[in-house]
């Protein structure tokens, strides 16, 4: 899958228009994840994550930067993801059907607070871009 | 077999109460159309699909959207008993439409995101999971009579 000009233009203007929420964005996402698939909780089981949970917007803040960083890389998602590529192959192991959870939900997160700019399109190409972000991610699993 | 607690139900149907369901199924089914093209499969007979504005403003799309949505208002006055009000419809889209059962899951979760950009604020992490396990709950019974 190829992120296409437009789909890299749709990317960063969504992250422009996010500006300094990221982490709040983050944070929201993945609580929307563990409400809504409690299974993705199992990775965490040290984690406070109730509504609120310092824990988890400090983590909120990490997803948010890792994706704010690929969003600026568009062109080496390989290379700009790459550490992260290999702590999630080889200390995270974070079963792949879990990056569509997360992705999702950042969706929900973004179409939850900026439905205007949530075109068809747009959703389309972000849609695109976090598929690519996770195929990247679980790369170098086997 | 899903069970829903009273506030799961009750978080479900003072939603639905609100989606004004033909824009909401033309929505959800175009949007579905615009970010997996694949699903375009389907429906071959429905003239121009070539660009996101010509899909989101394509009658049929509009008009077919609004028909699976209408159904899924069965699902909303009947979540404790999913897989017969669905087994009919099961069996049209094992039988006669040949649709993987994948793309109910696609849509179920595209509709979810169509809520979030409608209902702000509202639309709670604890409302999407009530949703979540819903559209869950459809696709199941959409499936199950596959053979």
């Amino acid at each position: 899958m190829v992120l296409s000009p437009e789909d890299k233009n749709h990317v960063r203007s969504t992250w422009d228009k996010i500006g300094g929420h990221g982490a709040e964005y983050g944070a929201e996402a993945l609580e929307r994840m563990f409400t809504s698939f409690p299974t993705t909780k199992t990775y965490f089981p040290h984690f406070d994550v109730s509504h609120g949970s310092a824990q988890v917007k400090a983590h909120g803040k990490k997803v948010a930067d890792a994706l704010a960083n690929a969003a600026g890389h568009l062109d080496d998602l390989p290379g700009a993801l790459s550490a992260l590529s290999d702590l999630h192959a080889h200390k995270l192991r974070v079963d792949p059907v879990n990056f569509k959870l997360l992705s999702h939900c950042l969706l929900v997160t973004l179409a939850n607070h900026h439905p205007a700019e949530f075109t068809p399109g747009v959703h389309a190409s972000l849609d695109k871009f976090l598929a690519s972000v996770s195929t990247v991610l679980t790369s170098k699993y086997r | 077999m899903v069970n829903f607690t009273p506030e799961e139900k009750s978080l479900v149907t003072s939603l639905w109460s609100k989606v004004n369901v033909e824009e909401a199924g033309g929505e959800a089914l175009g949007r579905l159309l615009v970010v997996y093209p694949w699903t375009q499969r389907f429906f071959d007979s429905f003239g121009n699909l070539s660009s996101a504005s010509a899909i989101m403003g394509n009658p049929r799309v509009k008009a077919h959207g609004k028909k699976v949505l209408t159904s899924f208002g069965e699902a909303v006055k009947n979540m404790d008993n999913l897989k017969a009000t669905f087994s009919k419809l099961s069996e049209l889209h094992c039988d006669k439409l040949h649709v993987d059962p994948e793309n109910f899951k696609l849509l179920g979760n595209v509709l979810v995101v169509v809520l979030a950009s409608h209902f702000g604020k509202e639309f709670t992490p604890e409302v999407q999971a009530a949703w979540q396990k819903l559209v869950a709950g459809v696709a199941n019974a959409l499936s199950h009579k596959y053979h």
